[in-house]
Order: C-alpha cells, then structure tokens, then sequence
C-alpha cells in the first residue's frame, strides 16, 4: 500500500486490540446517510515510475523558453548548494518549532534571516515570514492602520506605479476591514510617482503611504521626498522593495530623515526559482518601536537552564494562537523552507555577490535596450532610473508582437495594455544575470523579424489601397 | 555559533560571474548604497557545513516519530519534491503565456478536479497559499454572498470553543465579530447554546468536523440544517481531512465553503513552518465568488479565469497564482494513491489512532473522551498525573524528546486540561505507536521515583529548557556585528 506500512496480520492484531472487527467499525460515530466511501473516480494510483513519465511529459510540454519577463518574479541564479540543503529532512520535514528543545536548528536558522533581512534592509527588527510579497503588504497596511498613532485614518496612499497584482491582493485583503486604497498618480514622463499630485494630498488624512523601490515599471523612485512627505504628514510609510536592489540602491531604513517604519517585499530573489510563482515569501521589517504590531513569527535569543544560548518563537502574545480574534493576524504557517533557502542564498552570495549579481542584471538590460531599440521605432517609456527592468514602447500592440515571439520560443516581456492601457504599446522587459548577450541577439533578431513583416504588411496594404 | 562569527572579510563562495566596473553608472548616486549589509563573508564548505550541522539539531518526521496533533506529520514522498522540481516546472514565468504553460495548467486543471471530488463540492480554487489563507478566502466568500443578496445586518461568525485560533482571527480579518459556542461533555457542539446564539445577525458558522478534540460531531447535519435556517452559511476547515478522506465528503455534509491543508492531508512538506497551500472548495451558490486565478478547460486546451471572467470573485490573494510548487507536490501525491489509495489514508490513520489510544487507557492514562471514539487524533489529559505526582504535560512533552520523539501538540485545544492531542497519522508503523506508548509509561514512573529528573528534562538534546521570559522582555531578535556569542 503506498506509503502505508502495514501487514496484514498487524492491521488484524490492531482491531482485534481496539476490540472491532473491520475498518468500517472505527467509522460507527459517522452517520450512516452520510458516509461516501467511494473514490473510484479518482482512478488507480499510479506507481512512481509511472508518475514520474507523466510529470516529465508535463514539464516537457511548457517547454523552456527564452525568458524576458520579470514583473515581480526574477529568472536569477541559485547556488547548487541552496535547494541540495534546504531539501534535507531535517529542514524539509520539520514544523514549526514549538517544542524549542528539539527545533533549534530551524530556529537559530530563522535569527540568522532575521539578523541579514535588518541589515539588507537597514531596519530594527525583521520577523520569520509571511506568505508572499503581495500579502506581505497587506499585512503591513493592516499594521499601519494599528499602528499608527497619529492618525485614526482607515486610508492609504498607494501609488498607481504600485504592481497591479499587488494592489489587488492588498485590496482583497483589507477591504472588508473599511480600508481604503487612494491611487496617487505617476507622472507620465519620468515614471516616478507624481510629486506634486501626492502633495495635493497634503493635509489629507491617511494612515499611510506605500513606497514602492523599484516600482512595477523598474523606475526608481524619489524615496527620500515620499518618506519624508509621509511622515510629515502623519503617515506610516512603507516601503515595498526588491530585497537584490537594496544590494545596491538606498536601503528603506535610511530613507528620508530617519528611515521608514515597515519595509516589506518579496524575497523571490533570495533563492526561490520561478516556480510558476510560487511557493516565494513575504518579507516584514520594522521600527523597534513597532515590533509588537508586527504579524507572523519573530525568533528571539535567550539562555537555557544552564545559560547556554538558545532560540525560540517569541512576542507569542501577538499570535492567533494566543490571543484568538485580537491577533495582529490570523497567519500561522508561514514561507519556512523558502525562508531557508533565502538564508543560505545570502550566506552563500554576501554583500559582494548580492551586489554583483544586481550590476550583472542591470548591466544586462542596458544591453537589451540598447539592441533592441537600435532597431528604430522602439524607445524607452519613461526618462527616470531604472533598475534591471524597463518599459519600452512599441510602435505595434505588444500583445502581437509577445504572440509571435512566443512563436519563436521567447518571452518578450510583459503586455501592460491591459493594467495600464493610458500607455499604448507599452511593454515591460527584464533582464537577470542569466540572460546572455546571444540570448539578447535572438530576442533583437525576432523581433526586427515582427518590426519587417510588419512594415511588408502594411506596405501591401497600402499598395492595395493605392 | 552564529554563521556571522565564521565570517572573514574577503572571504566568499562563487557562484555568480562578475559584472564590468560601469554596471550600475548610468544610476545617480543619490539612489545607491553608501553602506554595505554586513552579511557572512564564508566559503562554500562553511556555509553547507554550518548549515548541514544545524539541520542534525531539529527533529523532522524523516528522523523522528513526530505525532504532533492538528498537523498531520505524515511521511513526505520524495518523489513529490523531485518531479515538482523538474526544470521545465521549477523554472516555468509566473507570467508566461498559456501556450507555454499547457503542462502546468494540465496539473493544476485536475488536482482542482480530484479536490472537487474527494470533497463533494462544486468548484475548487487552489489560490489561498496556507490554511489561515483558505479560511481567510472562505469567509470572505461568505460575506461576498450575504453581500450580493443586500444582506448587511449579518455581523457574526460563530466559532466552537475548540477551535484553532486561525478561526476567530480569521473572522475579524474578514469585518465579522467571533462569537464562541460552548461544547458539551461529550466534546459535541451544545445545540441549545447554537440555537441560542443563531439569529438575523448570524452570517455563518466555523466548524472542524471531526473537531480538533478528536471526535466526529454527529449532530452536523441538524447543525447544518439549524444554521442554514436562520440564512447562515457552513464553513468547514480542512485541517483534519485527514481523517475522513474516502469515509465522508464536507459536501455531503451540507456544507457550503471549505479549505484543505495540502501541507497535512496531501502530504507536502511541512518546511520548518511552510510553506503551504490552503485550496478552498464550495457549493454552487459561492462559485462566482471563488478567489482568483483558476484554471478552465474548454476540452483540449487550459485557460486562466481572471477578473474578467469572474467579477464577483473575491479577489487575488497573492501577487500570482498561489503556492504553485506546494500544489504540483500534492498532484504528484494524490496521482499516486489514486482513489483507492485516498480511502486507505482515513482508515488506516484511524486505526493508528485507535490503537494508540486503546494501548494508553490500558496502561492507566486518562482519554479526555473516553466513550468516544477517536478520529485520526485523540486527547489524552495528564490532569491526574500532574495532581498526583507533580508532572505536568509540558514536562511529559520535554521527556518524550529524550526518548526520541516529538512530542504532540500540548495544551490545545485549551479546554481539556493538561492535554496531550496524539496525531500518529497512518504512515507510522505499529511498532512506532508501541515505542511511544513504552515511552510514556517509562516517564510516568520516573515520575513516581524521580520527578525532577523529568521536570527537568529534555537532557540530551542542543539545550535544555530555555527562558521565554527573558527572550519576551530582554529582546534579542538580531546578530549585532562585533559581538561574539557565548
């Protein structure tokens, strides 16, 4: 029987000891009308063998294509010994150490993220995790709503430039607890989100403005001005980062006059593969000020009986388990195993190969751009820096033109038309330190092949008009 | 020692090929770092020998006997994890078109389809990434619902006593009060104490059946009709499927939303605390509010549903679309049990319990049900133990670690006393339950000739009992460079 140990004679000795006579006894307390007990449907299992050659028929099936697309998910490098670690039983296994003593492996692991998350960040205090980077900031709006104590506002700045997906799933998530998402625009030139229209906000009542670095279009934004313009204004900011970035950009603790008060992102980019999205995890640093508003698991170090140090789940006061509906949030399982492998991806990169790897990626887009806009017609959107990820306008709807290269096995991009259809034919492309300059030669070669039938297109139309 | 004190400046691992001096000069000062994060700087070999040598610190299920209750230790196929992490899988875009995404979208087309079944409801969304998550989405599928018909007067969300805490904070996140019902002495619901608390203001009801104290709630179906009288709605949380998987469907049940623990039921790993996956399934009447994306079929090809498709949905829960690698390892199980395989989880994750429980009443310890009979997990209370000889459950738990085995989860659910709840689940052998059972007499007598000894346990593992309270008041939550550890 898969994964099920039992002989015949042990399960007859176990029944005869519990004093029934079949399987079907234990099920007494069930009412009669109710039980199903029939699954056939389902079909026979199938023998790992078997499983494996449909799997691989699978993953066959969605081939391996040419990957331009980041939109908040990263094609980056992850050393051999990440996921050959993090996979070991003990690690891959293990629940959430609750019972201390027989955790501490886990939990030392978990200080030591907490430890380099504060420092990548420039923050006080970092918890063990949440979900993903969209519900990370979900989580740090409700906490801002809690926190904040200059304002009983339930409205937050959030500015248009913001991930769509992200301002969905913030949306989904606080709704229905009366809070409001204010969109504050981006200008349309430099892509940055608009100074001056955040300023006709001043005075306006708002628990918080997010921050976004960079924001969905790879532009950097003016951090330093929004920090301060929230805090001057009685608004929590938070920051909503690329965890590589802060590698080499301005971390969010430093931004503005003294650092913002809840930092959050994804951590995809700390030794997560793509994965169609997930299982990634959400990241959540804060003020020390703040740290009994934070949600999820925070590891603390101690001493044992005999002072020995130790680590274990602390400020358990603030969980669902503890205090029910008064949680900060009603999160318990959180992202541990990716948290591990982020763990070891930073032990293993440093400082110097995080940093390394973000001027790899960058350097790489500035070589797309300049290839692919060399072909004429095609231009940067936006006039701001940008980090690793940009829009560029097309003169012919991105959709089409993601069709065709598709065709060819490359992923151009991602189409905006549909969250942000103000731009045109805009498209926003990514490069990681794994795409190379042949890569970046093919995606220019098919698409001067798009831009060419094109043009023959409509030169036979034309002609067909004439 | 912390891996901050191996660190040498200078000293690295290389993985990662070097960018030119120029790369980042075309991004102003201003926006760029003046100050390194001061991360390890250690070699390959001390970075996997540190952390090969932390991971022999914890117990995990393929090292121990880990029968922690509510969490449903079973055994984790490898074959899972290998065939999730295939490359054209693990390094499939989020956000690749649909015609490079055929293979994935097959997979997550059909567990929908076998969750669907093994359920009895009429359309699954695997988007919710945990268990909070599901319960998040079904009750916010709830008050979509009471939403949509203009029924606004409906405020509370009814919550048994026994139930995991992820409930009543789950009702508040989604706008609703929790309002607590008792359980009777039996470990049933108290029906006059339900019939007392539903009226206009009810918007439904959170219910684990069996409940987390290890029994069947018989009367489910005069609760379903009794709920469904008063125009609320039946929540049912998944997180002991285990038990019933092939016996009896939520669906059959009557009720109308519920969310599975993939990382219990279908066996993906538990990974120190996640990640897992919280798919939610409802009946017909909450199908247009299903959270977003799913995967539709029109015979021969897969498509996602969206916004577009969906308007009444509750929304997107994650930037993307959910834990995917987390539901390809619960494909890749269920694919292997097959249907037959699935009904063989409930009984024979119930006889383990069974017998686990028969062995301890036998040798003397007290069931916190005695004339029930137990699910695929069982309360046992220590309250006599501790009375008698001054040894509580959490003293029973830290001994159990020196006998080599995790201990179960204590002290939850918060209304039996001094408990223990027993989750062996149906891949441990019999032999195992034995030594467990062995284990407890053995710190039961140790406990009449010497209770300090197991008051003072666990004595063989990294460290013995460590001071919470110090950690809560002195709060140390990060390395501080230039210190070095005791």
């Amino acid at each position: 029987m898969p994964f099920i140990p039992h002989t015949d004679e042990e399960t007859r000795e176990m029944l005869d000891a519990i004093g029934v006579d079949s399987m079907d006894d234990l099920f007494e307390e069930i009412p009669a009308n109710l039980r199903c007990g029939d699954l056939s449907a389902l079909g026979p299992g199938l023998w790992e063998q078997e499983v494996s050659q449909l799997m691989q028929e699978k993953a066959r099936a969605d081939g391996q294509p040419l990957c331009f697309i980041g939109a908040g998910a990263y094609d980056h490098h992850i050393p051999a010994a990440v996921w050959q670690l993090a996979t070991r039983g003990e690690y891959y296994t293990a629940y959430t150490p609750y019972q201390a003593e027989a955790s501490q492996g886990t939990l030392q692991l978990l200080y030591e993220y907490q430890s380099m998350m504060t420092e990548l960040m420039a923050m006080d205090v970092s918890n063990a995790s949440l979900y993903d980077g969209a519900s990370a900031l979900a989580e740090a709006v409700l906490m801002a709503v809690r926190a904040n104590r200059k304002s009983k506002s339930r409205r937050i700045l959030v500015p248009r430039g913001l991930h769509p997906h992200y301002r969905a799933t913030v949306h989904t998530l606080v709704k229905n607890q009366g809070i409001e998402l204010v969109e504050a625009p981006y200008d349309e030139k430099t892509g940055q989100t608009d100074l001056d229209a955040l300023k006709r906000h001043q005075g306006g009542d708002f628990a918080a403005l997010v921050i976004p670095q960079p924001n969905f279009f790879g532009v950097l934004e003016p951090v330093d001005e929004m920090t301060a313009f929230a805090q001057a204004n009685g608004m929590l900011a938070i920051a909503l980062v690329n965890p590589l970035a802060m590698a080499v950009l301005q971390p969010p603790g430093e931004w503005g006059e003294k650092g913002v008060d809840i930092a959050c992102g994804d951590g995809q980019p700390l030794g997560a593969p793509l994965s169609s999205g997930g299982p990634y995890f959400g990241f959540m640093c804060c003020t020390q000020k703040l740290v009994r508003q934070m949600p999820g698991r925070i590891i603390g170090r101690t001493v044992d009986l005999e002072g020995r140090e130790g680590f274990a789940l602390t400020l358990q006061a603030r969980e669902q388990h503890i205090r029910r509906s008064k949680a900060t949030s009603n999160i318990c399982t959180n992202q541990g195993l990716m948290v591990t492998a982020a763990t070891l991806h930073m032990s293993l990169l440093g400082a110097e190969g995080l940093a390394r790897v973000a001027a790899r990626c960058h350097e790489n887009l500035g070589m797309l751009v300049e290839k692919l806009t060399s072909l004429g017609e095609i231009e940067p959107a936006f006039s701001a820096p940008v980090f690793h990820e940009t829009v560029l306008r097309l003169p012919l709807e991105a959709k089409r033109v993601l069709r065709t290269l598709a065709a060819h096995n490359v992923l151009g991009g991602y189409d905006l038309s549909r969250h942000y259809p103000e731009l045109g034919n805009a498209l926003l492309v990514c490069t990681t330190e794994n795409r190379s300059e042949s890569d970046m030669n093919k995606y220019r070669q098919k698409l001067e092949q798009v831009l060419a039938s094109r043009r023959q297109g409509a030169c036979a139309t034309m002609a067909k008009l004439d | 020692m912390l891996i901050f004190e191996h660190s040498r400046p200078g000293r690295r691992a290389r993985a990662q090929a070097p960018a030119g001096e120029a790369a980042l000069a075309d991004i102003p000062e201003s926006f760029r770092r003046k100050k390194r994060p001061r991360l390890p700087e250690v070699s390959e070999m001390q970075a996997v020998r540190h952390y090969t040598r932390l991971s022999q610190k914890n117990f995990s299920i393929d090292t121990q006997f880990y029968p922690l209750g509510s969490c449903t230790m079973k055994y984790n196929p490898r074959a899972c994890n290998s065939l999730a992490m295939l490359p054209g899988l693990l390094g499939r875009h989020p956000l690749a078109p649909d015609t490079h995404s055929q293979g994935f979208m097959s997979a997550m087309y059909e567990l929908q389809e076998i969750l669907k079944e093994v359920t009895g409801m009429s359309a699954v969304s695997l988007a919710p990434m945990a268990g909070a998550q599901g319960e998040f989405a079904g009750i916010a599928m709830i008050r979509a619902y009471h939403d949509a018909r203009g029924d606004t007067e409906r405020k509370e969300i009814l919550v048994p006593d026994a139930a995991h805490g992820t409930n009543p904070a789950t009702a508040v996140m989604c706008g609703y009060q929790a309002r607590e019902i008792p359980t009777k002495a039996d470990g049933d619901v108290d029906m006059e104490a339900l019939k007392a608390a539903l009226g206009p203001q009810t918007a439904g009801i959170m219910l684990t059946n069996p409940s987390t104290l290890g029994v069947f709630e018989r009367r489910i179906e005069e609760i379903a009709r009794l709920v469904h009288e008063a125009g609320g709605l039946l929540y049912y949380d998944g997180a002991n499927l285990n038990a019933i998987l092939g016996r009896v469907r939520p669906g059959d049940m009557g009720f109308d939303v519920i969310h599975m623990n993939l990382h219990k039921t279908f066996s993906t790993p538990h990974g120190g605390g996640g990640p897992g996956a919280g798919p939610v399934g409802v009946s017909q009447r909450l199908q247009p509010f299903l959270p977003i994306p799913m995967v539709a079929s029109d015979g021969s090809d897969y498509h996602w549903l969206q916004e577009e498709e969906m308007p009444q949905s509750i929304g997107r829960l994650s930037a993307f679309a959910g834990n995917a690698g987390v539901l390809l390892r619960a494909y890749v199980y269920a694919k292997m049990l097959g249907g037959e395989g699935m009904q063989r989880v409930a009984d024979y994750s119930t006889l383990n319990a069974n017998y686990m429980l028969k062995k301890l009443m036998e040798a003397g310890f007290t069931a916190a049900y005695p004339e029930r009979r137990a699910t695929h997990e069982f309360i046992i209370t220590l309250k006599k133990e501790a009375k008698e000889l001054g040894v509580n459950a959490m003293d029973f738990a830290k001994r159990l670690l020196d006998h080599g085995m995790h201990a179960p989860t204590t002290y939850f659910p918060l209304l039996v006393p001094e408990c223990f709840l027993i989750e062996p689940t149906e891949t441990e052998a019999k032999e195992s339950l034995d030594a467990f059972i062995q284990a407890m007499i053995a710190i039961r007598e140790e406990a009449a000739r010497d209770p300090e000894r197991v008051k003072g346990a666990p004595w063989s593992l990294p460290v013995r009992r460590l001071d919470d309270v110090k950690a809560a008041r002195e709060l140390d939550l990060r390395w501080q460079p230039g210190e070095t550890s005791t």
